[in-house]
């Protein structure tokens, strides 16, 4: 699985390249998030807008990455398309995550 | 290939079978005809969403669970939709393990205000189905699992 990542004022930007965040992509998914976050000790940004499914799998991926992360780091989610967005409300995850509408938002709230 | 076949009472369906491999792969692949199909007959973009969700959801389980990770690999899940008017239902087959009824019991949905580090990794799958469809019934038949999912369609055709 292909994650984008960059850096913004000591958050790491991660856009995932791929349509599907699913049970066939879960463990390469939590690797990858796993390579992308070790760099830094502080708070990273999913972007999710190219994402058009998300299953409980993926869901459970995404809930590891933040884990494995550490205490005290922040997973922020953002650019969630209306099926995934779907998938975070009926789990109530969207209650956990600190969802953003999309990356530049995220930016316009860390500006530099 | 897509069959049309006249139900009972005159009411058209259409109806169509998939098969994959139990494997996420074939799963994913699966999913996507699915989709394709139920778009071509004219499903709601929404209710595709949710009747790809909850079947995501059922054929993870039964590749997981029911051929489960010692399996010879030579499994099979099976799938059967009927497009109705009013609704699209999906009947799943397999020849693993029966389903635990505990596990397709309603479980407590997890607790956000728990500490990030408790928070469940899985267990999201079967409320997940039941908030995306209308009705939900299991069978353990001498043939193998039966599921059936109804979702119902808002725009009443």
């Amino acid at each position: 699985m292909q994650l984008d990542t960059s850096d913004h004022n000591g958050l790491t930007l991660i856009s995932v390249c791929a349509d599907r965040v699913d049970a066939a992509a879960a463990i390469r998914f939590k690797d990858a998030m796993r390579a992308a976050t070790a760099h830094s000790d502080g708070d990273a940004v999913l972007d999710l807008a190219r994402v058009s499914f998300v299953d409980s799998s993926g869901l459970g991926a995404i809930v590891s990455a933040m884990k494995q992360m550490g205490e005290g780091r922040r997973l922020i989610l953002a650019g969630l398309t209306p099926n995934v967005a779907k998938v975070f409300r009926l789990t109530r995850m969207d209650r956990v995550f600190e969802i953003h509408d999309d990356l530049a938002h995220v930016q316009a709230r860390f500006p530099g | 290939m897509i069959r049309y076949e006249r139900g009972r009472g005159g009411v058209n369906t259409r109806d169509f079978r998939l098969s994959a491999t139990a494997d996420a792969w074939a799963v994913r692949a699966l999913l996507g005809d699915l989709c394709r199909r139920l778009r071509a007959l004219g499903v709601e973009d929404a209710l595709c969403g949710s009747v790809e969700l909850a079947l995501a959801e059922a054929m993870n389980n039964i590749v997981e669970h029911a051929y489960g990770p010692d399996h010879d690999g030579t499994g099979v899940v099976r799938l059967r939709v009927r497009v109705w008017p009013d609704r699209v239902c999906a009947h799943l087959r397999d020849t693993g393990a029966p389903l635990p009824v505990s596990v397709s019991a309603v479980t407590p949905r997890p607790d956000p205000a728990r500490p990030v580090a408790d928070l469940p990794e899985g267990g999201f799958g079967w409320w997940l189905i039941r908030d995306m469809s209308s009705a939900v019934r299991y069978r353990r038949g001498r043939d193998g699992n039966h599921l059936w999912i109804a979702f119902s369609r808002q725009s009443g055709g």
